[in-house]
């Protein structure tokens, strides 16, 4: 057991390094992330007292938008020099590579979001402390990255790759999607836990529904 | 491929089907007593509950059909999964517009963000994406393999879609049918739309799923000559 997670690790940390080099995913992902933010800005204008209501939108599909384009990476970047078979002929377990490749893109997004949601509270202007929404960010991601790790996997290795897994993953997300909306809104407005117990419920739920499919299908998605 | 048998299955079920659907359209267009307060536009529920029942039917063929074709590989189950696909994105469009008019007629607006219909739109653009994979993959059996992934994993987010969407809001008429708060003379002619759109499925998918494995045999004999 502890074996398979020196293993997880191993995969997890190449990842970590490579990117710690390039800094191709999660500075690229930041910027767009912080620039969707802006043009949102100008799409609604939140200076006519509704940035509460829509608030949570925008944080939400900046998210969205930025979590695609992090997971479109995290494979893109296997594709390339034909590391992908490389990562194949580990001498591991499938379920391996997928739990590296999660924790990567996980962590990865929690960095991005570290970074954006403090930027995005101060630009509209909204309270800074709020524990509960870094608990709301990492259900969410944890349900976007073990959809979209499974998706991106296999967008990869089909044509139009960059606008496929858009189509696969966002449809899928959308129960998550909905309850980072309500639950946030719940949170900037102040309301009671009991208010996003539901939802904090259908998120969990869902993530860990979708950890257990994603880690049984994603050896159909690699194998050659 | 057909033998006399399964040849004489097809003729059979084709004079069901027309048999059932004349009586679908006579049983849903004059049989059926007009609705008190809906009136006569409310008969396109004899089409659009069928064609939403046919509609679930087939998305839960793909999903068993993506399990065996995963589990045993053998193309009869991918043929029969695509096929379901198809007819079942065929069938959502047209609940999704049936009911569009319908409720233009009842709401006074083509659409609402209700969770019904907000739910069978998630659901209908996961079996598109399910069929572009197909039309994306590099090769026969890797769109098999790929689209069944979709098609298990997009089959269990029915469900959550389902409950997510309505907590956020809901606004569809509750189901009346299993409530007995259907007249009987409506749930009879409901019941032979129902008949006549199950063999109308049953039909297409056959018909769509031989096609399909005659087009994998094509395809095997002229690598076989490229060889």
């Amino acid at each position: 057991m502890s074996r398979m997670y020196a293993r997880v690790f191993a995969i997890f940390w190449k990842d970590v390094l490579s990117e710690i080099r390039t800094k191709e995913i999660v500075t690229a992902v930041l910027v767009f992330a912080l620039l969707v933010l802006v043009i949102f800005n100008f799409a609604f204008d939140p200076a006519s007292g509704t940035t509460a209501r829509i608030a949570p939108g925008i944080l939400w599909v900046a998210f969205t938008f930025a979590g695609i384009l992090g997971l479109n990476r995290v494979f893109a970047i296997e594709k390339e020099n034909s590391s992908l078979a490389g990562l194949r002929l580990c001498p591991v377990d499938r379920m391996v590579i997928f739990w590296g490749k999660l924790a990567g893109s996980f962590t990865f997004m929690l960095v991005i979001a570290a970074v954006i949601t403090p930027i995005f509270l101060v630009l509209f202007n909204l309270p800074l402390f709020l524990p509960r929404l870094a608990l709301i960010i990492v259900l969410a991601t944890l349900g976007f990255t073990s959809v979209g790790t499974l998706f991106s996997a296999l967008a990869m290795n089909i044509r139009a790759r960059d606008i496929m897994l858009p189509i696969l993953f966002l449809p899928l997300v959308v129960p998550v999607i909905i309850g980072a909306v309500e639950t946030t809104a719940c949170v900037l407005a102040g309301g009671p836990w009991s208010d996003m117990l539901t939802w904090l419920e259908i998120m969990i739920a869902f993530d860990i529904i979708y950890l257990v499919v994603a880690t049984l299908m994603f050896e159909f998605v690699i194998e050659e | 491929m057909k033998n006399g048998r399964g040849k004489l299955r097809d003729d059979l079920l084709v004079g069901l089907g027309f048999a059932l659907m004349l009586a679908a359209l006579y049983m849903a267009l004059i049989y059926a007593p007009t609705e008190k307060y809906a009136g006569a536009v409310q008969r396109i529920f004899y089409f659009h509950v069928p064609l939403a029942w046919v509609g679930f039917l087939a998305f839960l063929v793909v999903f068993v059909g993506s399990i065996l074709y995963l589990w045993k590989r053998s193309v009869i189950w991918d043929a029969i999964a695509w096929a379901s696909a198809e007819v079942g994105v065929v069938f959502t469009s047209l609940v999704l517009i049936t009911g569009s008019i319908w409720a233009k007629a009842a709401w006074g607006i083509w659409w609402t963000w209700d969770a019904r219909l907000t739910a069978t739109l998630v659901l209908w653009f996961v079996y598109v994406a399910y069929l572009m994979v197909r039309g994306y993959a590099r090769e026969e059996s890797q769109g098999a393999r790929f689209s069944a992934v979709l098609g298990i994993a997009g089959f269990i987010n029915v469900p959550i879609v389902a409950l997510a969407i309505n907590l956020w809001r809901t606004q569809h008429p509750t189901a009346l049918i299993f409530e007995g708060g259907l007249a009987p003379t409506m749930l009879v002619a409901l019941l032979v739309c129902v008949a006549a759109f199950t063999v109308l499925y049953i039909l297409l998918v056959r018909h769509a799923t031989s096609l399909k494995i005659l087009e994998s045999d094509i395809e095997n004999i002229k690598n076989l000559r490229l060889e």
